[in-house]
């Protein structure tokens, strides 16, 4: 069942320390700032954070890294020009960090939510990343086992939302959201536009209703990816 | 003076390929209406050299099938993003997917071409362009590995030789692998050369530089790749 929450505080309340959160986005695109701000206020720490990069500049998830919430890091691309809040605290040894493959990292996600116990994939046969990981000749091919990634929680932001939970998104802020949303045992959005049940096309719906737990709308920010 | 020396064009009238030439060389060599996925950096500016009449339809990894151009003014959207994290357009005709669906097609073996940087490329097609190895570097891979394995066709675009002067083209890579096997061709500012996962590697055209002088340069067997 749904819950449309009457603020962000609601909607976040009640993580726990030491949960995986799963955070949607990718660089700023898709990025659900406010939830990330309301996870800030709301304290919980020692927290895993699963996000494609390591947070931009100083807000959204760099934010959340500098208030020292995040115990780990799992992601693709960590090194940005911008990224340097966790630069800093990655060189002091304050954060620990699990480099992936961007497409393993969505298919584990995907997995999890699938209840698949891991997939054999041909990226990073031979590399540093396969390093420790099972692997297994099929039709003559090298594969590397991959591990889902199940997490307590995915804060993911989509642009409008019935009151049932199902989700649409605007271009390419969809990203990792659709994955990260069955991935979750609870999944908060926030979305700029809550409609009635009827209102979406039930053709158009991306991710259905099932995957939502928790819906928040929030107001728009210029400048800011939906 | 372009002439044809044992199979390959030289061009040792003129320096080097700028970055932005290079780029429209390699641009020139991708078949029409295919479907293909630019790197971030460099490779990204061969999308300035595929006109709509090539029919070229381009992916990104973050969901997107039909990228237009680099977007300005008002029509910059931050919904609206490169792999490279750019505000891009959309072109008629494109389509949004979500990020597991997006590296199923290139797991999946449905991208026909990437072009992708590289720090080195080894004789037999392994390619190395995702971590430096130093032990202060932040290791950051991206989708590089996913495109690497998956695409039908990998190009790499890169400058043949460091700031140092080292060749970037290699028996075996120093440098972290990103994938084994993978490269198809090269395309440099001083040749362009095809691997064929043979013990050497093909020469198809030179800038700045003649077939022989370029023999002697890279630690590599080259060969033309037309005698």
């Amino acid at each position: 069942m749904t819950r449309l929450c009457t603020s962000v505080d609601e909607a976040v309340s009640g993580i726990a320390d030491g949960s995986t959160v799963l955070i949607g986005g990718f660089g700023t695109a898709g990025m659900p700032f406010d939830l990330i701000e309301g996870l800030i206020r709301q304290g919980a720490r020692d927290l895993t954070v699963v996000s494609n990069n390591a947070g931009n500049a100083d807000t959204g998830l760099a934010a959340l890294l500098a208030a020292g919430q995040v115990r780990k890091i799992v992601c693709s691309f960590p090194r940005q020009t911008d990224s340097w809040v966790f630069e800093e605290l990655y060189r002091n040894g304050k954060i620990e960090l699990e480099v992936a493959p961007q497409g393993s990292l969505a298919e584990r996600l995907r997995a999890a939510g699938a209840g698949i116990g891991g997939f054999y994939t041909r990226t990073g046969v031979g590399t540093l990343l396969a390093e420790g990981k099972e692997t297994r000749e099929i039709d003559g091919r090298t594969y590397v086992l991959e591990l889902p990634i199940a997490a307590d929680v995915a804060l993911i932001s989509a642009h409008t939302a019935d009151t049932l939970g199902n989700l649409v998104y605007r271009k390419t802020a969809r990203n990792f959201a659709p994955v990260m949303a069955t991935a979750a045992t609870t999944t908060v959005v926030q979305v700029r536009h809550v409609v009635e049940p009827g209102v979406l096309d039930p053709e158009a719906v991306v991710t259905p209703g099932i995957y939502v737990d928790r819906i928040v709308r929030v107001a728009a920010v210029q400048g800011r990816a939906a | 003076m372009s002439v044809v020396s044992a199979g390959v064009v030289e061009h040792t009238d003129r320096g080097p390929l700028g970055r932005d030439e290079m780029a429209r060389v390699l641009a020139g060599d991708i078949p029409r209406g295919a479907y293909v996925n630019l790197g971030i950096g460099q490779p990204t500016t061969v999308g300035d050299h595929l006109p709509p009449e090539s029919g070229v339809i381009l992916h990104t990894e973050n969901g997107m099938l039909g990228m237009g151009p680099a977007a300005t003014g008002d029509a910059i959207d931050p919904d609206l993003i490169n792999a490279g994290k750019f505000p891009v357009t959309e072109l008629p005709g494109a389509s949004y997917f979500h990020h597991a669906d997006s590296f199923a097609m290139m797991r999946g073996g449905h991208l026909d071409l990437c072009v992708l940087g590289a720090y080195q490329v080894s004789v037999s097609g392994d390619l190395a362009n995702w971590h430096t190895g130093e032990p202060d570097a932040i290791p950051a891979v991206g989708g590089a590995m996913d495109l690497a394995v998956g695409a039908k066709q990998v190009f790499v675009l890169m400058s043949l030789f460091t700031r140092t002067g080292e060749p970037k083209l290699v028996r075996e890579c120093t440098y972290p692998l990103t994938a084994l096997r993978c490269v198809d061709r090269v395309y440099t500012d001083v040749a362009t050369f095809e691997i064929t996962g043979g013990d050497q590697v093909l020469v198809r055209e030179t800038w700045g530089m003649s077939f022989h002088e370029l023999r002697s340069r890279v630690d590599v067997p080259l060969t033309a790749a037309t005698p």
